[in-house]
């Protein structure tokens, strides 16, 4: 069993159903003797929206899985887990200047999206109401791991949180729980591509704008 | 022994018999009552023969029960009496007129006289108020629906006393006194209107003139002061001491005087109910006993048997849970300290002989004495069978919560900006206040709170704090803070502490009491003054207020750090220096990191 950092971001924990649950899946593991899950519950660390970038980022680094569990919310995370990646995913620390120089905290790692719709699978379809297949709010997601050199797993969803059953909601959390607890033998992992390589040529951005204005002079 | 005054030695032996008594009895799961009984029975005239006029003694303790009744009316709202009209006079009156009837026909059945089965029916179907309210006070019961009907119908046997005892003298052969009923009715109601107005009127403000004077014995006195008038204004007008001191209480319930007065009466009560209690087992008379043995047992079967089957059908009459309806059923069913009353008078009014009297008196006591074992009994070999299928039963609608989930001392700017918030989101919280000019000031904007000192341990118990879970400590005063605190920490773990700390020195003093929650009551305002003034300077608010967060953070961080070494001045000094430094470094490496974005082209 690897490392595992599950980073849970729900707005109103008293309204949810299904991130409750899975969070609650989520600490009994973690609790358990000998376990490698640590859970941190974003809005009940900061409340205030002051996250502490340093604690975040060592728990990232401790980690060889990170979780962002969280439910979609107008077809993207809530807004602390958007702030979380703002502040810890800096510059020089997950991403920047070439493979292995400063900024390679995360390379190699695994991340993994758990998250939730409101709308059931079929109105995420060209026919429904959200128009576009769920996969097409990936990208950023799949784009911001690739730039941190994480690999990014297949998601796993709950559509139709508020609508789905006792014992749905009871299969959903026990495959969550299964996941974190073998990761990372999961079968599909063979399988998987490798992260792709986004080194960005080195002339891409100016290396210090004060050159040019030295140029200037 | 010559040089020691009786007044000395009959307290010793009450205090002696009580203290022997009671925890002998309590160790053996019996109860405090049964030990109070049995120490009477000790004593007693039929016992040692220590204390020979329990007449005298009986009439004196009943002030307990009086002060048991004020106490009863403080938890209970006029706006919570009024919701109970229904129970009171409509069971009530089907328990008192039910229970009568049936008993009268029984002693008719009998052979007894019409008028003897009339009185003493209506003097056995009375209940001990006394031994009902503390065994269900002891079971926390009042809350249940089967408590809030046995409260009812006991408060309507108090009214029924009154008419009781006017009748007595209609059925005597003694010559009446040829009162004029007329003028006694609109003697009682004269009373009752003057305590309902004065009670109302005069008594809040003379409270606070009191409370203003500072000094606690003082407003001591004036609580019991109160409920020793209100009796004799009451026995004045010949209606039920009980009654009025109920009504007074009803009366101050919503006052913010409320948990003081409960506090400084509560002690009072307990003692003078156990005597009470004494005074009832040294009632008990042997020599009715020994003379006419068939008569009293079988008088005390018939009538307990009787009164249980009655009540067992108003239990099912109005729906009681059935695990409630035994206990409900025992405690109904004994006869009550008014019997005492009534058989007395009935004897004095020549409706039967003396000896009649004392029979019927030992059955009553002996019914107190026997319902206490019965309910020991009942707890060791029945309920265990009821326990199976126990499904707690839902609180009645007429319940309320009985105690708010947080206690906020202090009324100050502090605390009121904490109650507001809760307020508004439908929380309740117990507010304590010493200051009653700052209390007179806050009641006109419909707070509800207590007069009160919080250092007090029984006034905090009162307030409710062992069952709260939070308590705010927002006393402007530290040195009174930091003795809540001791005693919170001391005797009432379950409490999550809330405090408001005065600066620096205050914080460390509470986390030395192992207070977790502590905010120093400036930081907060000056950092939000901090970024009115960045933002005057033209910073963009956004960046003011993540500047003052971290600030915040860093302050708070460091404060945690130092608590340790707090003791060491030195050790201090060098640890502030360390941390202003680090803060410096903190946000010169923030600014660093920024003006790299912005050469790397990242932006801002």
């Amino acid at each position: 069993m690897a490392p595992v950092l599950v980073l849970a971001a729900h707005p109103d924990l008293r309204l949810s159903r299904v991130n409750r649950a899975l969070l609650d899946a989520a600490r009994s593991l973690a609790a358990e003797p000998g376990a490698a899950v640590e859970v941190r519950d974003l809005y009940a660390l900061y409340p205030d929206y002051v996250i502490d970038v340093p604690a975040e980022q060592a728990a990232c680094e401790r980690a060889r899985l990170i979780v962002w569990q969280h439910p979609i919310q107008w077809y993207a995370m809530p807004p602390l887990m958007k702030l979380w990646l703002d502040e810890v995913l800096t510059l020089g620390w997950a991403y920047g200047r070439g493979a292995n120089g400063p900024g390679a905290a995360l390379r190699g790692k695994d991340v993994w999206l758990v998250a939730s719709t409101g709308g059931a699978e079929s109105a995420y379809r060209p026919e429904g109401y959200n128009r576009y297949f769920f996969d097409a709010f990936l990208p950023p997601y799949e784009q911001t791991a690739a730039l941190c050199g994480l690999r990014f797993l297949p998601p796993l969803l709950q559509h139709g949180a508020h609508a789905v059953g006792a014992e749905g909601l009871r299969r959903h959390v026990a495959a969550y729980r299964e996941r974190l607890a073998s990761y990372p033998d999961w079968p599909e992992m063979a399988e998987l591509e490798p992260c792709p390589a986004c080194d960005m040529p080195p002339g891409d951005r100016p290396a210090d704008p004060m050159a040019a204005e030295k140029a200037a002079a | 022994m010559s040089g020691v005054t009786p007044w000395l030695t009959s307290s010793l032996v009450f205090l002696g018999a009580a203290v022997v008594a009671v925890p002998l009895s309590k160790a053996l799961g019996l109860g405090s009552i049964i030990g109070y009984l049995a120490a009477g029975l000790a004593i007693g005239p039929f016992g040692l023969g220590l204390v020979s006029d329990p007449e005298t003694i009986l009439h004196f303790a009943e002030f307990g029960v009086v002060l048991m009744l004020f106490l009863v009316g403080l938890e209970l709202e006029p706006r919570r009496l009024w919701a109970l009209r229904r129970p009171i006079f409509g069971w009530g009156a089907a328990q008192v007129v039910g229970c009568a009837v049936v008993l009268a026909l029984a002693g008719w059945a009998f052979g007894a006289p019409w008028r003897w089965a009339v009185v003493a029916a209506l003097g056995l179907a009375l209940s001990s108020t006394a031994i009902a309210l503390q065994v269900m006070g002891e079971r926390n019961l009042m809350p249940t629906s089967s408590g809030q009907a046995g409260f009812s119908i006991l408060l309507f046997q108090d009214v029924a006393a009154i008419p009781i005892l006017a009748l007595i003298p209609l059925l005597g052969v003694a010559a009446d006194d040829g009162g004029n009923a007329w003028l006694e009715a609109a003697r009682a109601l004269a009373v009752i209107a003057a305590i309902v107005l004065g009670g109302r009127l005069a008594l809040r403000p003379l409270f606070r003139w009191i409370a203003r004077s500072d000094t606690p014995e003082i407003f001591t006195a004036a609580s019991l002061g109160l409920v020793v008038g209100i009796a004799a204004l009451m026995q004045v007008a010949g209606l039920s001491m009980a009654l009025g001191a109920f009504l007074a209480g009803v009366l101050l319930a919503d006052s913010e005087y409320r948990r003081e007065l409960e506090t400084d009466v509560e002690p009072f009560k307990g003692l003078l109910l156990g005597l009470f209690f004494i005074a009832v087992g040294m009632s008990v008379d042997f020599d009715a006993l020994r003379q006419h043995p068939g008569i009293v047992f079988g008088l005390l079967v018939g009538f307990l048997a009787i009164k249980a089957a009655v009540l067992w059908a108003l239990a099912r009459a109005m729906a009681l849970p059935w695990q409630e309806r035994p206990v409900f059923t025992l405690l109904l069913a004994q006869g009550g300290e008014f019997a005492f009353v009534v058989f007395q008078a009935a004897s004095s009014a020549k409706v039967f002989s003396a000896e009649v009297a004392s029979v019927l008196i030992g059955a009553v006591a002996l019914s107190m004495l026997v319902t206490p074992l019965l309910l020991v009994a009942f707890d060791r070999w029945v309920a265990p069978r009821y326990a199976d299928c126990d499904e707690r039963p839902a609180m009645a609608e007429i319940d309320e919560p009985q105690e708010a989930p947080i206690i906020i001392a202090g009324f100050g700017r502090y605390g009121q900006i904490v109650a507001r918030l809760l307020y508004a989101n439908g929380l309740k919280a117990t507010v304590l206040e010493h200051d009653a000019e700052q209390i007179e000031f806050l009641r006109r904007f419909d707070f509800q709170l207590f007069y009160g000192d919080a250092t007090r341990l029984d006034l905090l118990r009162t307030a409710g704090a062992a069952t709260a879970k939070v308590l705010v400590l927002a006393i402007d005063d530290v040195e009174q803070s930091l003795k809540v605190a001791d005693l919170a920490r001391e005797h009432f773990p379950n409490l999550t502490v809330v405090a408001r700390a005065r600066n620096v020195t205050h914080w460390y003093a509470l986390r030395d009491r192992g207070v977790m929650h502590i905010e120093r009551e400036t930081l907060d305002a000056s950092l939000m003054s901090a970024r009115s003034v960045l933002e005057a300077l033209g910073w963009q608010p956004h960046r003011a207020r993540q500047l003052a967060m971290r600030f915040r953070r860093h302050n708070v961080e460091q404060l945690e750090r130092q608590w340790p070494h707090h003791r060491d001045e030195a050790a201090l000094v060098s640890m502030a220096r360390a941390g202003r430094q680090q803060l410096e470094e903190l946000f010169a490496q923030d600014r660093a990191a920024r003006d790299q974005r912005r050469r790397e082209g990242w932006g801002e």
